[in-house]
């Protein structure tokens, strides 16, 4: 029998707005617990919400980045159950006239393809407070810093095929909420939260079969292997003759497995209805156009500009597009030095590989765009070589100045002199004739050895082309 | 000084005739000999007043006072109040104090009031005749036996037995307006949006409204200045600009057309109340109104869809009472379900538990469509019915209540018998439409309140109307103290 999997992904972004969806608490993290929560927040009696402007834009703005549908109408509705987290026993959310409505994106594969994945709407919802189970023995501490945070939830249809597809539509989403500033998407913090959706079904049919929802994982990497595990779970149920139960399941990252979730907080009725204390929302094309106003050019256009106006290849392209921050940095180099492809390798390359090792973002890289396309002049300018330019890059992480600066201070100036050259290569030579007989036997591969004596003797600055040139040219006659 | 109503009061305290300190005074000693029986405050500020009573004098002696500076009122206990216990008529809040102000709270501050406590209610503002208090029921001035009314039960008792120059209330179905007929007081319910809601705990978010209850319309006319205008801290706070309520109380009332409803007078009207009104609406004609029918076609639907709506709305206002961040919570919870179950079992009173049970029913899956969205689509023919009369008429007039103040106890048996009490009041807080009840007269010595409705934010139009017929009439002046 073969499967089909069908999958659909609910994203939760926290908007980074200063304050909260209805209060003027602020929404920053890490506070002590309990100092981010007013009376609102509280669910005094006599408090009522005011709607957060920012976070509309926010929410126009991510729609109109999927070309959705805009809401002009929207309403907040209040859901209904009771959780110490949710201090008023409703969250103010929206259901049938959410902000944003249908829209898509294209996502990424890594052979390069390209799906394009339906979203079925976003809406504004208040977010809870945390749930603390341990370090309180018997009891739960409940922490209201985050109630109120506005989230934005992203539901896609049902168009995910296999776990990587859920991977790349989660990478690409991420990267549109980056470059719209919308939010800071990480995972780990959650301010990017993943629900998966998951049901599998014969392949050809068209019918779906019954989902599991697997809640809250909070990592890319999580969100393949839980999806995967849950997908076999199912096809070895649905083989072994069972049924799917519809449920809401947690994916255990230790023990790489999906588990039932014990009935926490899930009332299988909401009891929506319309937020009596918010007026619905009307905004305008006037309105909608001022957020367009605002938007800055998105990853899929990125990607064809660096193609069409840098010569990189779609690989290159789509690498340096995905993060807002190393587009921009591969920009300015590119335009400080005049050479795209260099410009893409070194920040694709060895830049990048630094920035991983020490675990930071390019933001906070210790070479600035300025200093690389320096480097890469001398480069083009033959001043040193590719492989000398490695060796000064080190340098300049290691905060010992500029390209310019360490290659005077270090001496690493190519030579490029010919008559020098020639003196290094009849040297070479002359010192060598067992080699030299190898070549004129036809062994043309020797020429390496030439090649790494010269580099020996001139402590890696003889101009590598010139002295192979030169030393075909001598060896020949 | 205490039968003063607040308009005299106001211009004698300006006059130097007595001291806010001596008026707070007075009243409180009253309040100390009175409110035992009558029961009509939960809570008595009296440093708080003294100490204001002082602020407001010493402003006064610099030049620095207003229409308000130094005048003694009291707060429905549904309104929020700074440090002050705020306990909604209920078990449930009865260890709450106030973080904050309400809106309306802080004006009166602002104008320089004094606050002489928080007054009883029925349990969050549910009920029709101040009984379902977890305090106690309030006793009708005119006759102890009797109930004031509800929900606004302490506000109207303590106005109407002088023991306050005014109160602040709030009316969902008719909360303010019922109680004033049945004290024989003045009460208006403003428009829907006129008054912020910003600290007025909430029952019904799409009907509650805060109003005044006074002596006459030219005092409601004074607390209105205070208590209008835009609240950004309230949504639903409408931005029609706040007016001077005091200017036009003296247009003549020639040329005003007045509609009666066919159906607020047919059977269920006790005949001498019936009586009462009409000889009220013909005073009105000697002023130089003319008087035509009107047909709120849908009004037999109104009470049904309040007691669906308000409830639906109530129990989503008060999930929040669950015992986790503040209010009361039951003794040794074994677990969450059990601290839930039990903090609100113990904590609310009957009636408001049976209108959380009908408002979650009528939200549930299932009925939705059938009861709250039904509801609301009547409550739109509601709206639209008074909009056709309006075209007609200036305002509308009939009885508050189809009969005068009942006996405490004796409308327990049925609820349904006691949500009949607003069938005259409820479709203006359904249609949002501003609403007051005067005194009319008197039958078996028990007062009769006329209703007045009037178009959006027509407050100054309804107040000179009201001011008019108290300038014609004296059922006003009529009080169980005098």
């Amino acid at each position: 029998m073969e499967w089909e999997t069908v999958i659909g992904l609910e994203v939760h972004v926290q908007l980074a707005t200063a304050s909260k969806l209805f209060s003027g608490t602020s929404t920053e993290f890490g506070a002590q617990p309990n100092t981010q929560a007013n009376i609102y927040d509280l669910a005094m009696p006599g408090t009522l919400p005011v709607l957060n402007a920012e976070a509309l834009r926010m929410a126009v703005k991510f729609g109109l980045a999927i070309d959705a549908e805009i809401g002009k109408t929207s309403v907040f509705d209040r859901k209904n159950y009771f959780y110490p987290d949710l201090p008023k026993g409703y969250q103010t959310s929206q259901l049938d006239f959410p902000t944003v409505g249908k829209g898509q994106l294209v996502i990424d594969m890594e052979d390069g393809s390209q799906r394009t994945i339906g979203v079925t709407r976003a809406h504004m919802e208040e977010d809870a407070g945390k749930s603390l189970h341990e370090d309180f023995h018997g009891k739960t501490g409940i922490d209201l810093n985050r109630a109120g945070t506005p989230l934005l939830e992203i539901v896609s249809e049902p168009d995910l095929r296999n776990a990587r597809e859920a991977v790349a539509y989660l990478k690409k989403l991420h990267s549109i909420i980056l470059y719209l500033g919308i939010s800071d998407g990480d995972m780990s913090q959650g301010s990017m939260r993943c629900d998966a959706n998951v049901s599998v079904r014969p392949k050809g049919t068209t019918e779906l079969g019954n989902r599991t929802e697997i809640k809250n994982i909070n990592s890319f990497r999580f969100v393949e292997k839980a999806i995967n595990i849950e997908v076999q779970r199912q096809i070895d149920i649905i083989e072994d003759g069972g049924k799917i139960v519809q449920e809401t399941r947690l994916y255990d990252a230790d023990k790489n497995e999906t588990r039932s979730m014990r009935s926490k907080e899930v009332a299988n009725d909401y009891r929506y209805f319309p937020e009596p204390d918010l007026l619905p929302i009307v905004i305008d094309d006037a309105y909608i156009e001022s957020v367009r106003t605002t938007l800055p050019e998105l990853p899929d256009i990125k990607k064809q500009r660096f193609q069409d106006e840098y010569a990189l290849s779609e690989y290159d392209a789509m690498i340096l597009s995905s993060d807002l921050s190393t587009a921009d940095y591969f920009e300015e180099v590119a335009k400080a030095c005049g050479d795209a492809k260099l410009s893409a390798n070194w920040v694709m390359g060895d830049l990048q590989a630094s920035l991983n090792k020490d675990e930071i973002s390019i933001s906070e890289s210790p070479i600035s765009s300025d200093a690389l396309a320096g480097l890469i002049k001398r480069i083009k300018d033959n001043t040193i070589s590719s492989k000398i330019a490695k060796t000064v890059f080190e340098a300049m992480l290691a905060g010992e100045g500029d390209a310019d600066s360490i290659i005077e201070s270090k001496g690493l100036k190519q030579v490029t002199d010919a008559g020098a050259i020639e003196k290094m290569v009849d040297e070479v030579i002359a010192n060598n004739p067992a080699q030299v007989q190898q070549f004129k036997e036809g062994k043309e591969q020797v020429i390496g050895f030439f090649v790494g004596q010269i580099m020996k003797a001139s402590q890696g600055k003889a101009n590598p082309a010139q002295v192979n040139q030169l030393l075909k040219e001598k060896l020949s006659s | 000084m205490i039968e003063l109503g607040l308009a005299p009061l106001s211009r004698a305290l300006a006059d130097g005739e007595f001291s806010s300190v001596e008026l707070t005074q007075a009243y409180l000693q009253q309040i100390a000999q009175e409110n035992s029986d009558l029961n009509a405050y939960v809570t008595v500020c009296e440093e708080l007043a003294l100490s204001q009573a002082r602020a407001a004098d010493e402003a006064r002696s610099q030049g620095n006072a207003g229409p308000l500076t130094g005048i003694p009122i009291a707060h429905k206990d549904l309104f929020c109040t700074q440090g002050i216990r705020t306990a909604c008529g209920s078990k449930m809040l009865d260890n709450f104090i106030a973080p904050y102000n309400a809106t309306v709270v802080e004006n009166f501050i602002k104008a320089g009031s004094v606050t002489l406590g928080k007054t009883n209610m029925d349990e969050f503002a549910m009920g029709s005749s101040n009984e379902t208090s977890f305090y106690g029921p309030v006793k009708n001035p005119w006759d102890r036996s009797l109930v004031p009314g509800g929900s606004s039960g302490g506000s109207a008792a303590a106005v109407a037995a002088r023991l306050c120059a005014g109160a602040t209330a709030t009316d969902t179905g008719g909360s303010i307006r019922q109680p004033a007929s049945f004290t024989g007081i003045t009460g208006l319910k403003p428009t829907y949006g006129r008054v912020s809601r910003w600290g007025m705990v909430a029952f019904a978010s799409s009907l509650d409204q805060a109003g005044t209850m006074t002596q006459s319309a030219e005092d409601a006319a004074m607390m209105l200045n205070v208590m209008a205008g835009l609240d950004l801290k309230d949504s639903t706070s409408s931005d029609t600009a706040a007016e001077d309520y005091t200017k036009d109380l003296d247009k003549p009332l020639a040329g005003l057309k007045i509609g009666i409803p066919t159906q607020h007078f047919s059977e269920g009207l006790n005949a001498d109340v019936e009586k009462c009104i009409r000889e009220a609406i013909a005073e009105f004609e000697k002023l130089g109104a003319t008087v035509r029918e009107v047909s709120l076609d849908n009004s037999h639907l109104s009470v049904s869809a309040y007691y669906v709506i308000a409830p639906a709305e109530a129990s989503a206002n008060l999930s929040r009472y669950d015992g986790v961040r503040y209010g009361y919570r039951c003794k040794d919870p074994v677990n969450l379900e059990d601290m839930y179950k039990r903090t609100r079992s113990e904590g609310f009173g009957t009636e408001v538990k049976r209108r959380i049970m009908v408002g979650t029913y009528a939200l549930s899956a299932g009925y939705y469509d059938a009861y709250y969205i039904k509801a609301q689509k009547i409550r739109r023919l509601i709206k639209n019915d008074f909009q056709k009369a309006f075209e007609e008429v200036d305002v509308i007039m009939g009885p508050t209540s189809p009969h005068t103040a009942f006996a405490i106890g004796s409308k327990n048996d049925d609820p349904v018998t006691m949500y009949l009490e607003d069938i005259y009041t409820i479709a203006v807080n359904l249609a949002g439409l501003p609403g007051m009840s005067i005194p009319a007269g008197l039958v078996n010595g028990l007062p009769v309140g006329l209703q007045i409705v009037g178009k959006d934010f027509a407050e100054a139009q309804l107040l000179n109307v009201a001011h008019k017929f108290q300038q014609a009439t004296d059922w006003h002046e009529k009080s169980p103290v005098n």
